[in-house]
């Protein structure tokens, strides 16, 4: 047993990530971060304390094991610390990448107290990573049922909510109306954060584990979701088709040529390869100073997909100060030292168009911040006479979404009062059977937070169909087979049965 | 799940084709008024496409193409039936409101002469009297006369050339239904942006409602872009999700045809990076199968 480590027994400096250099990186689509080498893994781990109250764990929206994980990377069983992590989630390579770790697990790890948080997510990224480069894929014992699990929407949510439906035994069918699964995680995060090739390793994963992913289907339109549960024999449903409607301001000059909201020019370059154009189809006018409104992680996302494809100038405008602004301090530092100008508290008020109707210039107005608004963050106010021309040639809104309203057009469902999907705290919707999470329930969120509402509504999906839960135990465990449907009639008082 | 199946191909014109493409549960489900978005290959861009029929016995689905950009024309050379395309998602958009109305004119022009067809069915088949309006540039470019002429009480076809039916445009047609009946209820206008307008402006005065298919700019086609946003009175509505069908009284047809041209550049750089490459490519090997003629 080794000795206890001690806050003044680990390595006292967190290691850093290797990165491209910002000068090279800005002229190509490679990963920023190039990941944790073999060496840089194992020191970063000795960092973990290993303590008793684990706040990582509960900081964690997915409840990783994270102590359990790094003590076996630290004692380099790198499968058995893969293992640990896939007991909880699925795609390591991806939180490892997207996660905001500095909110969730390293904003209360105990390390982080005194000194700089143990770099829970660049571990987890080593983890997967090195998982991806040897195939490794933990295919768990399947017992299968008879439920027929239909899954709307692949992006994280329906992602993470399908691989527990098929642990338990389901014959799940995610359906996706992109010609690609992944959502978000491929349309909307670049590959310089997070590479498609990522992505369609980890969806492999998931078509191993039985799972069967159909594009090109715009559920509510192709088929409804009551009709999944009618017709396609469907015994419960999952939506997690995300928040997707974009905002604008509707300030004069919004339907000019080059302005456009930060999803279509981030699916234009991510999924439709626009950025090879016109060796692919999809174009993307490219901007030669581009001006981004907000100040989120879509919005850096934006400005860094921006300077890559070539602008010359690349300004991000946000109304409130940087201490507001929602994106990842990691992503503003990374803009940053690529070169983004940041305006600080300003906002636009117009745009203003050259003779072929083309956006040319910006009018905008200094901000000041006044008393804090119903968000707790103090709200912006126009300071007078401070209103100021800027030049730019393309005009990005990153400023958030609404509810999309496809399923609530073809569909009973209820919807809350913004038009998103109502759900109880299990994300049961008002059908039976039929559950949601993610984007559409809450309005735009995280990646992780996404697959949290996936992993919740799973569990309340279980036990709707009457399945063991299989991360509960049970006191008994005999004779669970004999039951109808799997069911241990001593397990639960009843049982709900959907006969086709 | 659907291959999407090319069936049957029927050229037209020079320019203008017929795409029969099997997909089951799509021709179920596809309603008048709603569009689906194609994909020809992997390389391809997705482009928005009005559904122009269905079939539920035959299980297929049927588009009219024109060929006028990059990935129209590359369709056109290489769509053929037994071949399928990349991808193919709908039925989008909000099918159309066939209500109450008693006397109804359907007018396409050009291209829209394919999506306004679902639509006169569909009144004639609620009980409607319904007056199809065509308008094409010449004779040699029509098509689907006799299968209008099946389900309208009344045809008139223009021509700009006056080749076929009456010379003049659509809104010549639109104003001699108008002469003959007072009492139209509804007018449904289907076509390029500029025809739509001058249909609207003929039925403006006479207060018909009239309903007109925005076909801007998309990318997903499920609400998630914003790039087809159209202004409708004062509002900013999503052609993908919110329509595509609007009053047309309401649209603001300007910002309709700006926002349409936004992409003219991109969209002539990929014509002709395409147009150079077949040269390269039928110049290397002459023997290969003809493409069709160049217009410019």
């Amino acid at each position: 047993m080794p000795k206890k480590k001690t806050i003044r027994s680990i390595p006292q400096a967190r290691t850093p990530m290797p990165e491209q250099p910002p000068g090279e990186r800005v002229r190509n689509f490679d990963e920023v971060a190039t990941g944790y080498r073999l060496e840089d893994a194992l020191v970063e781990a000795q960092r973990c304390l290993d303590c008793a109250d684990q706040p990582c764990v509960a900081g964690c929206p997915v409840g990783i094991d994270i102590p359990g994980f790094i003590r076996k990377l630290e004692a380099k069983n790198f499968h058995g610390a893969y293992d640990v992590i896939t007991d909880t989630n699925l795609l390591p390579s991806v939180c490892g990448r997207v996660c905001p770790q500095e909110t969730q697990c390293e904003g209360v790890c105990t390390v982080g107290d005194t000194l700089e948080p143990v770099a829970i997510g660049r571990l987890e990224r080593f983890v997967g990573d090195m998982a991806i480069r040897e195939d490794w894929a933990n295919v768990p014992y399947i017992e299968h049922n008879r439920f027929k699990v239909g899954i709307v929407g692949s992006g994280p949510a329906g992602m993470a909510c399908a691989a527990d439906m098929a642990k338990a035994g389901c014959e799940v069918t995610v359906y996706e109306a992109f010609h690609e699964p992944g959502g978000v995680l491929k349309y909307g995060i670049p590959d310089f954060r997070l590479p498609n090739a990522v992505v369609d390793v980890e969806i492999d994963k998931l078509k191993r584990l039985g799972i069967r992913f159909e594009c090109n289907t715009l559920v509510g339109r192709l088929f409804t979701i009551e009709q999944m549960l009618t017709e396609m024999g469907h015994h419960a449903v999952f939506i997690g088709t995300g928040a997707g409607y974009p905002s604008f301001m509707g300030i004069p000059g919004e339907s000019l040529g080059g302005v456009l909201s930060a999803n279509e020019m981030l699916t234009r370059c991510n999924l439709l390869h626009a950025r090879e154009f016109p060796a692919y189809d999809t174009p993307l006018q490219p901007g030669k100073h581009v001006a981004v409104i907000g100040a989120g992680n879509t919005a850096m996302d934006a400005l860094r997909v921006s300077l890559r494809l070539g602008a010359e100038t690349v300004t991000c405008l946000y109304r409130r100060s940087a201490a507001e602004a929602p994106a990842r301090v990691e992503e503003i530092h990374h803009a940053q030292q690529e070169g983004v100008q940041f305006h600080w508290l300003t906002s636009p008020l117009e745009l203003i168009g050259d003779d072929n109707h083309n956006v040319r210039a910006m009018r905008c107005e200094r901000m000041a911040l006044g008393e804090p608004d119903a968000s707790g963050r103090r709200r912006p106010l126009p300071v007078p006479d401070s209103a100021f021309e800027f030049e730019c040639d393309m005009v990005v809104f990153a400023i958030g979404t609404n509810a999309n309203p496809i399923l609530g057009q073809t569909s009973g469902l209820k919807l809350d009062k913004r038009g998103y999907i109502a759900t109880d705290d299990d994300g049961a919707t008002s059908i039976g059977g039929v559950y949601a999470g993610g984007d559409i329930v809450t309005g735009a969120a995280t990646v992780i937070q996404a697959m949290g509402a996936g992993r919740r509504a799973a569990r309340a999906m279980k036990a709707y169909l009457g399945l063991r839960d299989s991360e509960r135990i049970y006191a008994t465990d005999a004779g669970a087979e004999s039951g109808l449907f799997g069911i241990d009639r001593r397990e639960r008082s009843f049982a709900r049965i959907h006969l086709a | 799940m659907a291959d999407f199946e090319i069936v049957k191909r029927t050229d037209f014109s020079d320019a203008t084709y017929l795409l029969e493409v099997h997909h089951p549960q799509m021709a179920k489900a596809a309603r008048p008024g709603q569009f689906v978005i194609v994909m020809a290959h992997e390389h391809g861009e997705r482009i928005p496409l009005t559904i122009a029929d269905f079939d539920r016995e035959r299980g297929t689905i049927t588009l009219v193409i024109q060929a006028v950009g990059k990935t129209t024309r590359e369709m056109q050379r290489d769509c053929r039936e037994g071949g399928h395309l990349h991808a193919l998602v709908g039925p989008m958009g909000i099918p159309s409101h066939i209500g109450n109305a008693r006397k109804v004119v359907c007018v396409g022009g050009g291209l829209g002469v394919a999506p306004i067809f679902p639509q006169a069915r569909a009144y004639k088949e609620s009980g409607a009297y319904v007056i199809g309006v065509l308008g094409f540039r010449n004779r040699s470019l029509m098509f689907w006369e006799d299968k209008f002429r099946a389900w309208c009480d009344e045809l008139i076809v223009c021509t700009d050339d006056g080749s076929a039916g009456l010379k003049g445009l659509v809104t010549e047609g639109i104003e001699q239904a108008i002469a003959k009946h007072a009492d139209i209820d509804e007018v449904v206008a289907i076509g390029p942006p500029v025809m739509m307008r001058g249909c609207v402006e003929v039925t403006r005065p006479h207060a018909i409602k009239t309903m007109v298919s925005l076909n801007p700019v998309m990318v997903d086609g499920t609400g998630m872009c914003g790039g087809c946003r159209v202004k409708i009175g004062e509002q900013v509505k999503f052609a993908c999700v919110d329509g595509p069908d609007f009053d047309g009284h309401a649209v603001d047809f300007d910002d309709l045809m700006t926002r349409l041209a936004r992409y003219k550049p991109t969209e002539k750089q990929a014509l002709e990076s395409w147009q150079s490459a077949c040269r390269i490519r039928d110049a290397a090997a002459p023997s290969a199968t003809a493409t069709p003629a160049d217009p410019h």
